[in-house]
């Protein structure tokens, strides 16, 4: 296992789903850890009854159907498939509204999805989804990308309340790509994927809506800040070092 | 189902491995096979794999091995096949045998007059060779070029149009620190006798993986081109090298603002770093049931 998620590390990020499933093929004994681990650009349907589009992911999954948050309806329709409890569904049906708004607000455009379910431990599970599509036929409102894909998945496990106040327990993953052409430069192509974890101990009385947005706000933040100074920082810093730009050659400075 | 539906046949197996033996970045594929061993658990199909895989991936990426014998280096391209195993280093006249899957050098012997060019073609060849091997040495702090006959080798003298190759391979490699790249240029000239002008064609590419708890990978692409008179092997040389000069400073110019555009405008098409308030989200309005019509009303958006 460790050795395949050593590959997914160096596979081209754009070529995922390939990779994916290739390992899968070949350790079909390891398919429900790959599939756990390994997180790949999202899917879309589209919700017979409102014709609002959700995303598809292991969480609001039952056999081959899907489960809309919109609708609460099984896409294809499924019989015995499991539901979030009435109370969890009214929470999942105000942090769909919510995060829709939020995600209107930093994305301007793209999807969203929360799914929630009981777990065993007296508490339950949450999963925010966005996708966008920043390319300059989709929703790239300056137009600049030939291509451009932001997926984040946000879980949240949040625990039974003790004390007034809850543990919450995120583990978020971003994927992320895009693409320039044009005449004088090329095509120019970045693409990556990140996941980090932030636990944190809050009080209850604010809500876990509002607690879980905070969390997720604040994580998309230092992923999107990770990716942009870190991450592409460090290519850029590669492309100067593997031809420094022209003042800096003549200076012969020694390697490092 | 049938048993040979749901398992892979050795064929299948092969063709995954060799995918992923082809898709290591530049300097990563010695890790690959590792992972990749211990992954398909069968050597057989994996060195099948491998004697498929790496000499594509070799030529791709332009490896440089050293030669035995201090002769130097050697690029590892198509242009300077001769035989499945023999590249022609142009510079020394010397060929290398080499060892695909391990990425090494196994002899050195001198070309044959066959495998080299005339003399009036090694002249234009050697002056350019030198011209080039003095721009890499001061563009490139690891760089290597090479510059083959890959048309008209045979020519005696004027009269007859050629076409020669400037190969240029550059290769950072920081596994410690979990960042690879590589810089890889392509140069092909057309020395056109009867209009007495060169035509250069130029194709770069630029790709960096860094690793440390995620993967991002860049690939940049440039293709250029350009023309010039066709003058003496000295003069034309000297020429050509102030074209790949230029074409190529430039574009390492609008790589550097490819990514001065990264924050403001390219990135700001997936995901603003904040809302067009300029302040963090108002999740603290969640709490009241009407909730949505609020924060609506707040930020001034219809529902």
């Amino acid at each position: 296992m460790e050795a395949a998620m050593g590959l997914m590390r160096r596979m081209p990020p754009r070529h995922s789903e390939t990779a994916l499933s290739a390992l899968l093929s070949l350790l079909p004994q390891h398919s429900s850890d790959l599939l756990s681990q390994v997180d790949l650009p999202l899917q879309v349907l589209c919700d017979v009854d409102n014709g609002k589009e959700f995303i598809l992911c292991e969480y609001n999954r039952d056999a081959d159907s899907y489960r809309s948050p919109w609708s609460n309806k099984y896409h294809p329709p499924l019989e015995d498939a499991p539901y979030p409890s009435s109370e969890l569904r009214k929470l999942e049906i105000e942090a769909n509204d919510i995060f829709a708004i939020y995600r209107d607000q930093y994305y301007e455009g793209g999807i969203s999805s929360v799914y929630m379910w009981e777990d065993d431990n007296e508490g339950f599970v949450a999963c925010f989804l966005i996708k966008k599509d920043g390319s300059k036929t989709a929703h790239g409102r300056r137009g600049c990308l030939e291509e451009g894909a932001w997926d984040a998945i946000h879980v949240i496990e949040v625990g039974p309340e003790e004390e007034g106040t809850t543990r919450y327990c995120l583990t978020s993953t971003v994927m992320l790509s895009l693409t320039t052409d044009d005449e004088s430069s090329g095509t120019f192509s970045l693409s990556g994927s990140l996941r980090r974890q932030m636990n944190m101990n809050l009080a209850v009385a604010d809500g876990h809506l509002c607690n879980m947005g905070k969390m997720i706000e604040e994580m998309e933040g230092k992923l999107r800040n990770s990716l942009d100074q870190v991450y592409f920082g460090k290519t850029r810093e590669m492309v100067c070092t593997l031809r420094p730009p022209a003042e800096v050659a003549q200076l012969r400075l020694p390697d490092s | 189902m049938a048993e040979e539906e749901t398992e892979l046949s050795e064929e299948q197996r092969k063709e995954i491995a060799k995918w992923f033996l082809l898709n290591a970045p530049a300097g990563e594929i010695q890790y690959v096979a590792k992972d990749l061993k211990s992954v398909l658990n069968d050597d057989d199909v994996y060195n099948e794999a491998a004697s498929e895989a790496f000499p594509v991936y070799n030529k791709s990426h332009m490896i440089c091995l050293e030669m035995p014998g201090r002769f130097g280096d050697v690029l590892v391209t198509s242009y300077g096949e001769l035989q499945d195993n023999d590249y022609l280093d142009p510079k020394t006249a010397q060929v290398a045998i080499v060892d695909h899957v391990k990425q090494v050098c196994t002899e050195v012997r001198p070309a044959t007059d066959e495998e080299l060019p005339s003399p009036y073609i090694e002249e234009y060849r050697c002056a350019l060779d030198a011209e080039m091997s003095k721009y890499v040495g001061e563009a490139y702090p690891k760089g290597f070029c090479s510059v083959y006959c890959t048309n008209g080798k045979d020519a005696e003298g004027p009269g007859s149009d050629f076409e020669l190759v400037v190969v240029i391979s550059a290769a950072r490699l920081s596994p410690q620190n979990f960042c690879n790249g590589s810089w890889r240029s392509i140069w092909n000239i057309e020395f056109k006798d009867d209009i007495q002008i060169l035509e250069l064609k130029g194709k770069l590419q630029v790709g960096a993986h860094y690793f440390e708890e995620g993967n991002v990978q860049l690939d940049a692409r440039h293709e250029c081109k350009d023309s010039t008179l066709f003058q003496s092997p000295d003069d034309s040389a000297v020429s050509i090298a102030t074209i790949i000069r230029h074409h190529e400073t430039e574009y390492l110019a609008s790589l550097e603002a490819s990514y001065l555009n990264l924050p403001d405008t390219t990135f700001k098409d997936l995901r603003r770093k904040l809302p067009v308030t300029r302040t963090l989200f108002p999740w603290h309005n969640t709490s009241q049931f009407s909730l949505t019509r609020e924060i609506s009303k707040e930020l001034g958006i219809g529902k």
